[in-house]
């Protein structure tokens, strides 16, 4: 591959609600076994990019720990690798990172150093399969400065926390609004782009010069008339899971069997780092209809359309439904939860009653918990 | 320098022929147990939580799967800058080159291994068993002994102890005598087959006995160290420990993992076991599926109904089949209304619609009752059983077998079906 990867796990997200007051959201866990990263990292690995960086800053403690290791996703490289970009005090900066353009320019050595001639910036809160070389070969053939990566906004998400692209019918963006009330488009970005490594520096450089931080509005949206900025549109399952109600809808998706196959049974396949849990366990009283349950788990109550995540205990004549239950819960007897998500290493009493009566409601719940 | 106080040598080159079809693909080692791990993740994963970090696995007999499944160590966090884990198959030598023809032979031909790593003391174990065991607390009894040789063993009940090489020993635990399976038995402390060496000892008596053929721990090692008086400790172990030689103990050790509390705890994460996952999603389960008293391993499908069983990685089990008391391994695919009753299926297996498994009169198997029995139907790895045919007790199937291969579309109990040659 003839490109480096850059993921922007940075920013906090008032959208998670408390579900992103202790990890950033690039590191919620998706789908039972996996962390939302994960489909990013699969992706550029599976598109042969060797070297990847994560710029992150915001609570990073859960993402960080995800990322403890590079070989999950086949980084354990000589050649290139996965490298954990965070602000550090030197002697001309000693700030956070201001924006997304000044995440990059604070760590401008990573890209002035590599020897691709692309970069492929990607975000790592969406849950997408994409081979970036189709992209790379898209950028190449329109012979364009900047190729962002759209999609039909998927349905029930809100329009006012996207990008809206209009592009001519050459693909050429000619409007790019950030975060509409009211949007021209149906188009928004993904959040992925594609552009030469030369032309990306020169930018950051320019507008930390000016002092710009943001790359969107300040590179994107400002160089649009200037710059050939194309639009690349996927037409396969693209998730931004940044706000509670897309979260949850992202994670039940994986209920339907199109979904699951496309993600877990076709090639190429998501990696996430290994957790050595042993088999999910099923006692008596176990009822478990339309669900998803991950390893390391056991299970003695009922189960309804819903996704329990790694290592959680449920109770004895415990129903769950229509809810999400993140990792290593413990559930005791007689409780009822409905339309709820579950925080991790949450602990529920016995006898407790949750229900979200409008949407999902979200519980946290930090219990004695009796561990030997 | 180069200094490991103790390396350990798993020897993995045996068939295990009494697990039938299972093996006649793979080492036993490499069979797969507990839905998602192999018998060899139990010793490697005990190494590792030992502290045990070089573990030099002889294998011999069919190693592709165990060569794949190990790679460089990375699941048991064995691939080290020095030490971690080498696969060891027998070599090419400029004179006189053979096979492993003995347990201590194995050992013996790489010396050159062991040497390189200076070591103490030599831990040697087999990839037969299911156990979890702590190698350092076994060193540290070495040690204070101030023993030779240590010889891990098990009380057993005193009525199976003529199925065991048996050791005797003293009130410090020191071994007097021994015995390899006694019609009577004077002790009931069965070898483990698992040894720690002092280094010396080990290398002393491969110089003295090198030219005997088949050179066995158990007949030759053993007796020789004892006769020139060296000391021999027996280390007693109570934990669980279960041979998975034949098909029945085999299946009998699977089924007590399903146990609400099971004897041998998979969840306790203070000794985790460790594999190879290739396969990470959950498992999902359809709205007509049921389970019950059954492990699942990531990524299966279940549409129909599971009770009593495990259940492997990848695997799909589709509407109105029914499987009971059985195991069945990653990535097999059984079609829809099937009956599954006390079967083992390999892995990547086909199983077509409506195809009954474990059905009929108890029958003796007609080729080899002794591997065969229990009532247990078996169906080795990648094969194929075509729609609508059925399978009774005590039977085998093994191969890519058509409509044809099923005489009134049925394999009577007893019978064998093997459509695979070497």
């Amino acid at each position: 591959m003839r490109a480096i990867g850059i993921i922007l796990a940075g920013g906090s997200n008032h959208r998670m609600d408390v579900l992103s007051q202790k990890r950033a959201v690039c590191a919620m866990p998706i789908a039972g076994s996996y962390r939302s990263i994960d489909f990013t990292l699969s992706n550029m690995s599976n598109s042969h990019i060797q070297k990847v960086a994560v710029l992150t800053q915001y609570n990073a403690g859960s993402l960080n720990e995800h990322l403890n290791s590079s070989k999950w996703w086949d980084f354990g490289r000589k050649q290139g690798g996965l490298y954990v970009l965070t602000p550090a005090v030197t002697a001309e900066n000693s700030n956070w990172y201001r924006g997304t353009a000044d995440a990059i320019y604070q760590n401008l050595s990573f890209l002035k150093k590599s020897h691709e001639p692309y970069v492929v910036i990607a975000n790592g809160d969406c849950v997408y399969k994409m081979d970036f070389n189709k992209v790379l070969e898209y950028h190449i053939d329109k012979k364009a400065d900047i190729t962002v990566v759209c999609s039909d906004i998927p349905e029930g998400s809100a329009i006012e926390r996207y990008g809206t692209i209009t592009m001519n019918e050459d693909n050429r963006i000619e409007e790019f609004e950030e975060k509409p009330l009211q949007a021209k488009s149906n188009i928004v970005s993904c959040g992925v782009y594609v552009i030469r490594r030369r032309q990306l520096i020169e930018m950051i450089e320019k507008s930390a010069q000016e002092d710009r931080y943001d790359f969107v509005r300040d590179i994107l949206i400002r160089y649009k008339d200037i710059k050939r900025i194309y639009g690349y549109k996927t037409t396969e399952y693209w998730r931004n899971i940044a706000a509670v109600d897309d979260y949850f809808n992202t994670n039940m998706d994986f209920l339907k069997k199109e979904v699951r196959d496309y993600f877990f049974r076709s090639h190429p396949d998501i990696y996430s780092k290994v957790d050595d849990l042993p088999p999910a366990k099923y006692n008596p009283g176990a009822d478990i209809s339309n669900s998803l349950v991950s390893s390391g788990c056991i299970i003695n109550g009922v189960i309804e359309d819903s996704v329990i995540f790694k290592k959680s205990y449920i109770g004895n004549n415990t129903t769950i439904k229509n809810s999400i239950i993140l990792n290593d819960v413990y559930i005791a007897d007689n409780v009822t939860i409905e339309n709820c998500i579950i925080e991790s290493h949450s602990t529920i009493k016995a006898g407790s009653y949750y229900k979200g009566d409008n949407g999902v409601k979200i519980v946290v719940e930090r219990n004695e918990r009796y561990t030997i | 320098m180069v200094r490991k106080e103790m390396i350990a040598m798993l020897l993995a080159g045996g068939q295990g022929s009494r697990l039938g079809v299972l093996t006649s693909k793979m080492a036993k080692p490499a069979v797969a147990f507990g839905g998602k791990y192999r018998i060899i993740d139990f010793p490697l994963s005990s190494c590792i939580n030992s502290g045990v970090d070089t573990v030099g696995v002889l294998t011999q007999y069919q190693p592709l799967r165990l060569n794949t499944h190990i790679g460089i160590g990375i699941p048991w966090d064995l691939d080290r800058n020095i030490g971690g884990v080498s696969v060891l198959p027998p070599y090419e030598k400029s004179e006189n080159s053979e096979w492993y023809t003995g347990t201590a032979n194995a050992i013996y031909q790489n010396i050159e291994y062991m040497e390189s790593f200076n070591p103490e003391y030599v831990l040697i174990l087999s990839g037969d068993h299911i156990y979890k065991m702590d190698y350092e607390v076994m060193l540290d009894f070495h040690k204070a002994n101030k023993a030779d040789v240590t010889i891990a063993v098990m009380p057993v009940p005193m009525e199976e102890a003529s199925r065991f090489g048996i050791m005797i020993a003293d009130e410090n635990k020191r071994i007097t005598d021994f015995e390899e399976k006694p019609a009577h038995p004077r002790s009931n402390l069965a070898s483990m087959g698992i040894y720690i060496f002092t280094w010396k000892t080990l290398k002393a008596a491969f110089t003295a006995l090198k030219d005997q053929p088949n050179l066995d721990f158990g007949k030759h090692v053993i007796p020789y160290c004892h006769e020139k008086g060296k000391l021999l400790y027996a280390y007693e172990f109570n934990g669980y420990w279960k041979d998975v030689g034949t098909l029945s103990s085999y299946w009998e050790a699977n089924m007590e993992l399903i146990d609400i509390v099971p004897e041998f705890n998979l969840y306790e994460e203070y000794w985790k076991i460790y594999t190879k996952s290739e396969i990470q999603p959950p498992q999902y389960f359809s709205k007509e599926s049921k389970v019950d008293k059954s492990i699942i391993g990531e990524g299966s499908e279940i549409y129909g109904e599971v009770y009593n069983s495990v259940i492997g990685c990848g695997v799909t089990i589709g509407k109105g089949s029914v499987v009971r008391d059985s195991i069945i391994m990653n990535q097999t695919q059984i079609g829809e209304g099937c009956e599954l009753y006390k079967a083992i299926v390999a892995e990547d297996t086909t199983i077509g619609n409506n195809v009954k498994l474990g059905v009929g009169e108890e029958a003796e198997n007609d080729t080899a009752p002794h591997i065969y029995n229990h009532g247990l139907v078996t169906v080795g790895e990648r094969s194929i059983i075509p729609d609508g045919v059925s399978v009774g007790k005590n039977s085998v199937v093994f191969g890519e077998t058509t409509a044809a291969d099923y005489p009134n579309g049925n394999l009577p109990s007893g019978k064998t079906l093997i459509k695979v040659g070497d």
